[in-house]
């Protein structure tokens, strides 16, 4: 396709490129020499953005990312270094400069001064020092990590970063988690955000085999996280950065380090904090002979089985690491292996990662030319245990045994009546671990390599050549025995012979994602200012092919025949591919005025033809601290007003790869129709919107960082608006007017504001003794604006958030002028004593009946406030640190409370309850009730960690620590469930349906450096 | 230097080059999946023509491309209790005196209770499911014009059985369109001639019944090279012209309701032609409604079946619900040729009393032998509870000879929609109701071969009115998704007849006349403003 604004963009590059060839030509020679070095910090690692001048002269360089510079063109003769960061004690280091020769600068480490601020961050397609970024950019280092038994990269960082709320889905090892930053700007559409590792965005789609791609990266491995929230710092990712950039960057080598070993082993224990509270066996038995059925009664047993202690254990966690750097010649390094295997507290639930990593990052011809190669491998073995025993442990029956004498189904209890087995009834919750045996074999590989060349006839114009790739693989069996409960009416006839139960499957999914990025960066002193020109192209492709298996019988029968696609393959390939063309302009005046611009035409395969977006930003930032009237300022450190705008994109529908293509879908074998005798796979005409295209948030954002005290005191504010339009949403499609009664189309639009604070604050600094306290809160307030064609007062909005009970009952509701995802509820009558009286509910329309027209709007999933801190302590050797995390104001459809009513429906088996029988004594479901809706507050400990730093007990050098930490220590709420935090949008979010607990988990760690 | 020099010359090409390479990348922008079918391809191909043709008569059986759920058709409501038949089936029986359910999902209860309102996700299912079929046979007679099916090079040789199809189309569309008729009074409406994104016009109850009886009688008219339907009796599961003429018979039968003009002596007509098209009532009544009944002697009876199968035609609506959910208590899983009952459906005195007691079965009438009363209280004294009420062992997933269908899950049972003792009762009707082109002896005749088939003893002319063909169609034909149209024919739906719960009292009461009607669901008001609000919701 050829696009008009293309053509236009690749003229200006190639004007570009021209116009710097004729600088080059300026070129001229004299006796000179060049100066290199690495600028480290007392931790031996490099710094980046580090200003280096040859004193008395103009010349002088910035350090790169690993800390390392070239100053070429240095005349001849004795000069002294000036080695200067905000942030750190500058040095000054004399230097002999031999003509045509290249001189090696020996550098002592740099000592960290009284603030922080001039720490270089990373930012999209490079890095900038903190007090020059103009926009909302958070970066949290390895010091600052979520310490602990950590299994996925994304936890590091739980609680630390203000405006991003980080939901794991549960306690499993290796659970999914969900990121959302400002609140998300997506209905349908995804809301988690771009993940850069290294230079390459990785895919987030789910994959067969793997509940979370991210916990495939190693958290050892990483040195960095950095948090992009506003749009003036996302927008140069264009499309995928609505939802904010997460840019993770991994260790590396250091220029002319020597040689260094790290060795750390954690062994930890987790047990289950909290047990839903249920009626015990002797309760229970109580309330059935109440409210029960004849039958009910008879059915009632004898044993004393507390179902949730059956299926939990103690689980135990080892965390082996080991990592090698050093720099051989100019090519420093840094290898590394891990091997983590963790328990699940749910019996026979465990996962074993093995992981390795390579980074080379050689400086060649004279500094001009920096490599980086990156490769990451790993390999999980999971070892999944049925989830549903979690739920069924609360439901089954406490006063059944768990073997019963005789048990046709592999010796385990279950409800039969005279036809056998009950199908409604709950399954044994240990019949159901025990039976199951589904095990998964996932490999990633994310690897990349970076070529920075410094094009040596122009000072300031380099040019970056980003090749990488991204691969999954998943692999998985299933095996359920024949005589399993869960599965045993699967059954097949064939030739008069039955055959039945239990299942023998396997799965699979590839994911492979390439990507090509090239870009120039061109930086010089133009009129009172620094001007930074940054243009670049960027394609990259996402595949993704399922595979269509035989659904087998235990016995390995073919039950349903694997399924051929239409072109007849057993394989069905999606393919994303993304185009970008992107431009930003840096500049800054005196570090006193900073102008930041971007700007990027973004193309999707997902919709065809409108391919291409375009996302313009821009930003502002006054930094007060370079005027003359605070320069000299102690009480003051740091002082910087920022104000941004921005546009973003949003193209992610998931698995939705091609909602703008006609096309028909074949059926599988098991929804075919007859003719006479024979089946037909039937072909249906789909539901497609030719027009669909971007969803577009557009962000206002202002924010002000400030350092006190010397710097002791820092941090930063900022408010945001984010108005999302043309909302990637399924709507109602007028019948007959489409091929199906919804379809997704770009209708709709939604606001987040909010407020983001975070504080640091140096309590005490001394040679001894340290203490540091950080706190950040956001608030953030989210209503949807617009949701539909037609504002009709009839409309109720779009009903959200099936439960548990029932079929098709939704407890949420999207409607314009409130949250997504608000519960829609009936309002509860209490009697004097303050009991839910059964059935009663508030006639809130007053038309003299109860019904669905009598629900409102109560309350919404989204905490109004998330708060994180923690405090890190060192005195000597020994170092305390804690996090604690709160959401606040975030309501919770607690479903298995509503659950709890008693069903005198059910017939050969009894279902248990939580006490909250005893309060409400419902005996028939009250799922609309608003007294099931919970204030899900909560004040969480993440974690505490004791270490104690023994020093250079080996060698001098060496250095071993002993850490010993605790995660989810308590759990402050008034919930009356087990775990308010849940999943913070998409289906679920809010509804409490029994997840898998999240331990508490104490952990013992050594780490030995070499 | 030189070196540099080039090196730097070569570093800027490769710039220079990646760029220009870039625009033409973009050309990747365009990407289908490598399993992608489309019309193009499909509608070129005789043999793919059918399998789209098939997916017009699966809308009525399944929920979605995967069986039994997965890859919905429509979405916003659990996939199988949504289905086509299992949505049709509970606004015809439950909102009756011949069933109850007892669960409690969503507003279900209010569906039981006549009392209803536009926002109810079962009434808006019934209509997303209508209308969906009627989208879905549009886009198929749009694609199968034949200016469509000679520019695709269809070959001569199959032109008039792909016109057959188009025609089967249209007979379906027609069905739906009755429908929309019959619940809703009307609706949307929009033919193969409206482009896919055209937002329909409404048209009242009697204008589509205009039109669907000029469809249905311009596709009657077709010769065989033009797209003449298959003779009766041909292929099992088509529909053919027996379909198209039990079709107009009920419109007709039912066409004072719908337009306020009787048109008895055009149901006698079209009931005339199927009763000569060599259809026979089936020795036993049981095998009518059991796993092999597109195998056993209800083949001869049946005249449109939508068919299911254990194995291939997998759903949580359709018969799956129907075996299921009147399943439990004394009324064993095994019995019913399944894993296990759902506990749902029973039925109500006001239906059992026909048969002479409520409380047991009538010794001399096989139709009463599908009562369980053991165990179960023979009242509905409450909605919620399964032992409230007898349960109907009517439709199981047995065959004939008492052997269990290929799957305890999905039954192989089939769904008898139109059947020939409907035709014999509706003729019998029309006959009563001063049609002419029947006679009173040949309506008395078919009463009769429907009783004697059942056991029953014969019956009189003077004992055949009205009133008892409304009662032997109750006998008959309960549970087969004819009763609430029934009632309305007889005026007896809303006040004059009351049967427990309706109105949501024990006793029943009478309820608004407008609830004969249900509303357009307000979500589909919302998406499209041209459509009004039927009286009183």
């Amino acid at each position: 396709m050829k696009h008009p604004y293309l053509e236009k963009l690749r003229f200006l590059c190639l004007v570009l490129i021209g116009l710097l060839g004729c600088v080059a030509s300026a070129w001229a020679q004299s006796s000179t020499g060049i100066v290199t070095g690495t600028v480290t910090d007392a931790k031996k690692e490099g710094l980046p953005g580090v200003t280096v001048l040859i004193d008395g002269t103009t010349l002088g360089s910035s350090t790169n990312v690993d800390g390392t510079f070239t100053i070429p063109n240095v005349p001849a003769g004795p000069h002294t270094l000036v080695i200067s960061f905000v942030g750190y004690n500058s040095v000054r280091q004399p230097i002999t400069v031999t003509a045509g020769q290249t001189t090696r600068a020996s550098l002592p480490a740099l000592t960290e001064n009284a603030t922080a601020l001039g720490e270089a961050v990373v930012i999209g397609y490079g890095t900038a020092r903190k007090q020059d970024v103009t926009g909302a950019v958070e970066q949290i280092s390895e010091k600052q990590f979520v310490k602990g038994q950590v299994t996925n990269p994304e936890q590091l960082v739980q609680g630390k970063v203000a405006g991003v709320q980080i939901t794991t889905s549960g306690g499993a090892p290796g659970a999914a988690t969900q990121i959302l930053i400002r609140g998300g700007s997506s209905l349908t559409g995804s809301n988690q955000p771009l993940i850069v590792i290294d230079g390459v965005p990785v895919d987030n789609t789910g994959l067969a085999g793997a509940s979370n791609p991210l916990s495939l990266i190693n958290p050892n491995d990483i040195e960095s996280i950095t948090v992009l929230k506003d749009a003036s710092s996302t927008a140069i990712y264009g499309v995928r950065a609505s939802n904010g950039v997460i840019l993770v960057t991994t260790k590396h080598g250091v220029q002319g380090d020597t040689f260094h070993v790290n060795a750390s082993t954690q062994m930890s224990l987790a047990t289950p904090a909290k047990y839903v509270p249920v009626l015990t066996a002797d309760q229970f038995r109580d309330v059935v002979n109440q409210y029960g059925t004849a039958g009910q009664k008879a059915t009632l047993g004898t044993a004393n089985t507390d179902w949730q202690r059956e299926i939990y254990r103690t689980a135990y966690t080892a965390d082996n690491n080991v990592s090698f750097s050093g720099a051989a010649g100019v090519v420093p390094y840094r290898i590394s292996t891990g091997y983590l295997y963790q328990e699940g507290i749910l019996k026979r639930n465990d996962l074993k990662r093995y992981t390795g990593a390579i980074n080379l990052s050689p400086v060649l011809l004279n500094g001009d030319l920096r490599i980086d190669l990156n490769v990451k491998g790993s390999w999980i073995d999971n070892n999944f245990s049925d989830q549903s025993a979690v739920g069924a442990a609360i439901n089954f029956d406490p006063t059944q045994p768990i073997y019963a004498p005789n048990s046709p189904f592999g010796g385990y209890y279950e409800s039969t009546n005279s036809s056998g087995l009950i199908t409604l009834a709950t399954r044994n919750p240990i019949g159901l671990i025990n039976q199951q045996r589904n095990r998964s074999s996932v490999k990633r590989s994310i690897g990349n390599v970076q070529v920075n060349y410094k094009l040596p006839f122009v000072p300031g114009l380099s040019a970056n050549v980003n090749l990488g790739y991204d691969v999954q693989r998943g692999r998985g069996t299933n095996l359920i025995p024949a005589n399993a409960a869960s599965n045993y009416f699967r059954q097949i006839t064939t030739n008069g012979v039955v055959r039945q139960g239990g299942l023998n499957n396997q799965y699979a999914q590839d994911l492979t994602n390439t990507i090509l990025e090239a870009y120039l960066k061109y930086e010089r002193t133009v009129g009172p200012g620094k001007l930074d020109l940054l243009a670049g192209y960027s394609y990259q492709k996402f595949q993704n092919r399922n595979y269509s298996f035989d659904d087998n019988l235990a016995d390995g029968t073919v039950y349903v025949a694997a399924v051929p696609s239409y072109s007849g393959a057993f394989t069905y390939l999606n393919t994303n591919v993304l185009i970008g063309f992107y431009g930003r302009l840096n500049y800054n005046i005196g570090d006193k005025y900073l102008f930041t611009g971007t700007f990027r035409a973004d193309g999707t395969s997902r919709f065809n033809p409108n391919h291409f977006g375009y996302f313009p930003s821009g930003a502002f930032a006054w930094r007060l601290k370079g005027e003359n009237f605070l320069k000299n300022s102690t009480a003051i450190s740091e002082l910087k007003i920022r104000l941004n705008y921005g546009q973003t994109g949003q193209q992610d529908l998931g698995n939705n790869y091609y909602p703008f293509l006609a096309s028909l879908t074949l059926s599988n074998n098991t929804a075919q129709y007859q003719f006479g005798n024979q089946f037909f796979r039937t072909l249906r005409s789909d539901q497609y919107n030719p027009g669909i295209t971007w969803e577009t948030t557009t962000t206002y954002g202002a924010g002000l960082d400030y350092g006190f005290a010397g710097g002791r005191v820092y941090g930063s504010v900022d408010v945001y608006r984010r108005d999302t339009k043309d909302l990637l949403n399924t709507i109602n499609i007028s019948a007959l007017a489409g091929l199906s009664n919804s379809g997704v189309f770009n209708v709709g639009s939604l606001t987040n504001r909010g407020v983001e604070i975070s504080s640091n604050l140096d309590l005490v600094r001394g040679d001894k003794v340290n203490i540091t306290i950080n706190a950040n809160a956001t608030y953030n307030e989210n209503k949807l604006t617009r949701l539909t064609t037609s504002n009709s007062s009839s409309d109720v909005g779009q009903p959200t958030g099936g439960i548990s009970g029932g079929v098709g009952n939704n407890i949420q509701v999207n409607t314009v002028g409130y949250p997504t995802q608000a519960f829609y509820v009936n309002r509860q009558v209490y009697d004097s004593n303050g009991q839910p009286l059964q059935g009663v509910y508030v006639d809130t329309n007053g038309d003299g009946t109860i019904n669905s027209t009598d629900r409102y709007r109560y309350k919404s999933p989204r905490p109004q406030w998330i708060l994180g801190g923690g405090a890190n302590a060192s005195y000597k050797g020994f170092n305390l640190a804690f996090t604690l995390r709160a959401n606040l104001g975030n309501y919770v459809y607690n479903n298995v409370r509503a659950n709890s009513y008693y069903d005198q429906n059910s017939s050969g088996f009894v279902s248990n309850k939580t006490q909250e029988f005893l309060a409400s004594r419902f005996t028939s479901a009250q799922y609309f009730s608003d007294y099931f809706v919970e204030n899900g507050s909560f004040l969480r400990l993440q974690n505490a960690t004791l270490g104690y730093n023994f020093g250079a007990i080996i060698k001098k050098g060496t250095t071993l620590t002993l850490t010993a930490a605790g995660q989810n220590l308590f759990l402050i709420t008034k919930y009356k469930g087990l775990d308010p935090e849940l999943n913070a949008f998409g289906s679920g979010a809010g509804i409490d349906n029994t997840i898998y607990p999240r331990a508490r988990t104490f952990t013992i760690g050594l780490n030995l450096g070499l | 230097m030189q070196r540099n020099f080039t090196r730097t010359l070569g570093m800027m090409a490769m710039a220079a080059g990646l760029l220009a390479l870039a625009p033409s990348c973009t050309k990747d922008l365009n990407q289908a999946p490598d399993y992608a079918a489309t019309s193009n391809v499909v509608y070129a191909d005789p043999a793919q023509i059918q399998q789209v043709l098939a997916r017009l008569y699966a809308t009525f059986a399944v929920s979605g491309q995967t069986g039994p759920a997965g890859s919905p058709d429509i979405s916003g409501i659990d996939e199988g209790f949504s289905n086509y038949i299992r949505q049709y089936w509970q606004l015809q029986e439950i909102t009756t005196d011949e069933a109850v359910i007892g669960w409690n999902d969503g507003t279900l209860p209010q569906v039981n209770t006549l009392q209803w309102n536009a926002d109810n996700e079962f009434v808006r299912a019934t209509y997303d499911r209508v209308f969906y079929e009627v989208g879905l046979c549009n886009e198929f007679i749009r694609q199968t014009s034949d200016a469509n099916l000679s520019s695709r090079g269809i070959p001569a040789a199959s032109l008039s059985t792909v016109r057959q199809y188009r025609s089967e189309a249209r007979l379906l569309r027609a069905l739906s369109y009755w429908h929309a008729i019959d619940l809703f009074g009307g609706g949307p409406f929009a033919t193969e001639t409206d482009a896919i994104g055209t937002t329909p016009q409404y048209r009242k109850g009697a204008d589509m019944f205009t039109y669907v009886e000029s469809e249905l009688k311009a596709i009657d008219a077709l010769d065989d090279t033009n797209g003449a339907l298959l003779a009766p009796r041909g292929i099992y599961a088509h529909a053919d012209k027996a379909v198209l003429w039990t079709l107009l018979t009920k419109l007709y039968l039912n066409a004072k309701v719908y337009t306020g003009t009787d048109r008895s002596t055009d149901a006698i007509t079209y009931a005339n032609k199927v009763l000569s098209a060599g259809y026979t009532l089936s020795p036993s009544y049981a095998n009518l409604f059991l796993a092999d009944n597109n195998t056993n002697n209800a083949r001869n009876e049946v005249i449109f079946p939508i068919t299911f199968d254990g194995t291939r035609t997998q759903t949580y609506g359709g018969m799956t619900y129907l075996v299921h959910a009147p399943n439990g208590r004394a009324y064993t899983a095994t019995q019913a040729g399944i894993d296990g009952g759902w506990s749902g459906l029973r039925t109500k005195p006001a239906l059992t009393s026909k048969f002479g007691s409520t409380t047991a079965r009538n010794p001399s009438d096989v139709r009463s032998q599908l009562f369980v009363f053991q165990g179960q209280n023979p009242n509905v004294d409450t909605l919620g509870q399964f032992t409230s009420g007898p349960l109907i062992a009517k439709y199981r997933n047995v065959t004939s000879t008492g052997a269990p269908g290929s799957n305890l899950t999905f039954p192989d049972t089939d769904f008898p929609m139109f059947r020939l003792a409907d035709v014999m009762l509706m003729y019998a009707e029309a006959v009563l109701r001063g049609g002419t082109g029947g006679s009173a002896t040949q309506a008395l005749a078919y009463v009769n071969q429907i009783r004697t088939r059942a056991g029953a003893p014969a019956t009189t002319a003077a004992a055949l009115t009205l009133n008892s063909i409304l009662d032997e169609r109750a006998r008959e034909l309960f549970w087969e998704g004819h009763r609430r149209t029934d009632l309305i024919r007889f005026g007896v739906y809303t006040s004059g007849y009351n049967w427990a719960y309706k109105g949501g009292v024990a006793s029943g009461r009478d309820v608004e006349t407008f609830r004969s009607l249900f509303p357009i669901p307000n979500t589909d008001r919302v998406a499209n403003p041209n459509l009004p609000q039927n009286p009183g919701y």
